[in-house]
């Protein structure tokens, strides 16, 4: 690509978000937008701010993150070795593949109210809601790689005496890496995604709590600039997920 | 395990034989050992079925959800095509709007259902609203998608023997967006119908989601599995729909 057209669209870019910008700005002008509905960018910003000079997000923060990696970790243990389990027969894989695949396209968040029911206001339905719906990606993911390893690694590796293990850790894990790999940062992506959509129904603390009491108490502007906190920080797990798992691929080949 | 060459059934009744196994195993378990207020077997649940399709409020709340989802997506594959088209068509277009988008597509839209609610109230509206900001990325992400998959030459040639745009599209572009096109409309209504529940479990005075709300806080569990079946059977329906549509007309397709 021409270096002049890699400019161009650098300037594009900035100049749709500058456009945006301005939009916001413009429709914030008296006698356009209510300000409840739509706050001015500079305190927005300002709030935004405030969020790392003082210490009243932690614990909202907090909450959040726990919830998050304890339902990430749950599922992905889960998910992973009932994937492995399943496919180690090629019959198992014809039986639950379907099945799960299935399940997954129900909308998960659906069980939401059930949880609120069974685990309480607390972070424990957040977990649940969060682990059911990473699980999914996991499992099949992990399907998906153990079980379409190509035959020809698995017959020169039996014909060369391996035994379970070394099959496993040689052969069946790099071949399936990458798949797996796949899974686990869709899981993680939707995990965080749930809980904070979880928080937003009902909770008692964490990011989507913050945000929700904020909109209901009319903090326009302080709710924006949570917003943004939040918006940000799906953008970084994000970017560092999706670098973790390109290193991760790399570093197995 | 062993590797059988003739397997003792086919794969779909094991299916089944699973799926009765993990229900009778529900059912003793809810019968004998559940607190009914929390749990309750599932042949109470299929019992509450009728209780529920006799009731016309819920029977009415189903429809609101239906309607809200088919509006929802209807504008997300309208719009999100044209974007998608509008954006994937041109290169330089695609290399520098198509990051902004994928930005958007990012952002944790449930953080941003508060604002929802605000501008829009609390009846069908914001959850049609909120619907299409789940549903219109999927669709435009595919359509990007789709048009990369273009084979210039073909293009070429159709501009040469003097197509003009229109012919162009007919003939060239939209058969060959086909497979990710209905690839866009799955995606995209799964995550429509993930945006109108969450939108109605959030707050609302009707629709699937109110109900269930409903239930589990006034610990009727019967009620409450039996509308999450509806609500299942629902999305199964429209998921086999979308699929059976993108198997039927990216047949032509070989490739």
């Amino acid at each position: 690509m021409k270096p002049q057209t890699r400019i161009a669209q650098r300037f594009v870019q900035l100049g749709v978000l500058v456009a945006i910008l301005v939009a916001w700005y413009w429709a914030t002008l008296p006698g356009h937008v209510n300000q409840l509905l739509l706050p001015a960018p500079l305190p927005v910003f300002r709030n935004f701010w405030i969020l790392f000079t003082t210490s009243s997000i932690w614990p909202d923060l907090f909450v959040t993150v726990r919830e998050w990696i304890t339902a990430f970790l749950i599922a992905s243990i889960s998910g992973c070795t009932l994937g492995y389990v399943i496919s180690r027969s090629a019959y198992a894989v014809r039986v639950f593949d379907p099945l799960l695949a299935g399940l997954y396209s129900i909308p998960a968040i659906l069980l939401f109210p059930l949880y609120l029911l069974f685990f309480g206001l607390g972070p424990g339905s957040k977990i649940a809601i969060g682990t059911t719906i990473a699980f999914f990606p996991i499992v099949l993911n992990t399907i998906a790689g153990l079980a379409y390893v190509d035959k020809a690694y698995i017959t020169a590796a039996k014909s060369m005496g391996a035994n379970d293990f070394q099959m496993f850790w040689n052969v069946m894990m790099p071949a399936a890496f990458p798949v797996v790999l796949t899974g686990l940062r869709l899981g993680c992506i939707v995990a965080f995604l749930s809980i904070l959509g979880g928080e937003t129904i009902s909770s008692l603390a964490g990011l989507g709590h913050r945000i929700v009491s904020l909109a209901e108490n009319m903090e326009s502007a302080q709710m924006f600039g949570n917003i943004l906190f939040a918006v940000a920080m799906a953008f970084i797990i994000n970017g560092v997920v999706s670098f973790a798992e390109a290193r991760g691929r790399r570093g197995m080949q | 395990m062993t590797e059988r060459k003739g397997p003792l059934m086919s794969p779909g009744i094991a299916r089944l034989l699973v799926i009765l196994a993990l229900v009778l195993l529900w059912e003793i378990g809810a019968r004998y050992y559940a607190d009914p207020l929390f749990l309750c077997p599932p042949s109470q649940a299929v019992g509450a079925l009728q209780h529920i399709f006799a009731d016309p409020k819920i029977v009415n709340a189903i429809r609101v959800t239906i309607y809200e989802v088919v509006v929802a997506f209807l504008m997300s594959v309208a719009v999100g095509m044209s974007v998608g088209l509008a954006v994937g068509l041109h290169g330089f277009t695609k290399q520098s709007i198509l990051p902004v988008i994928l930005l958007l597509y990012a952002t944790p839209q449930a953080t941003i259902l508060p604002l929802f609610v605000l501008s829009f109230g609390i009846g069908p509206a914001a959850k049609i609203a909120f619907g299409v900001s789940h549903g219109i990325f999927p669709v435009i992400v595919t359509t990007v998608a789709g048009v990369q998959n273009l084979r210039q030459p073909l293009l070429t040639a159709a501009r040469s023997m003097g197509a003009n745009r229109l012919q162009v599209f007919n003939a060239i572009i939209f058969p060959h967006m086909i497979p990710s096109f209905f690839t866009g409309m799955r995606l995209g209504m799964t995550s429509v119908l993930l945006g109108v529940l969450l939108a109605e479990l959030y707050v609302s005075t009707a629709g699937i989601g109110f109900y269930t709300r409903l239930f589990a806080e006034s610990f009727s569990p019967p009620d409450l599995f039996a509308l999450i079946a509806v609500l299942a059977a629902i999305a199964v329906t429209l998921n086999e729909l979308c699929r059976t549509a993108e198997r039927r007309f990216s047949r032509w397709h070989a490739s």
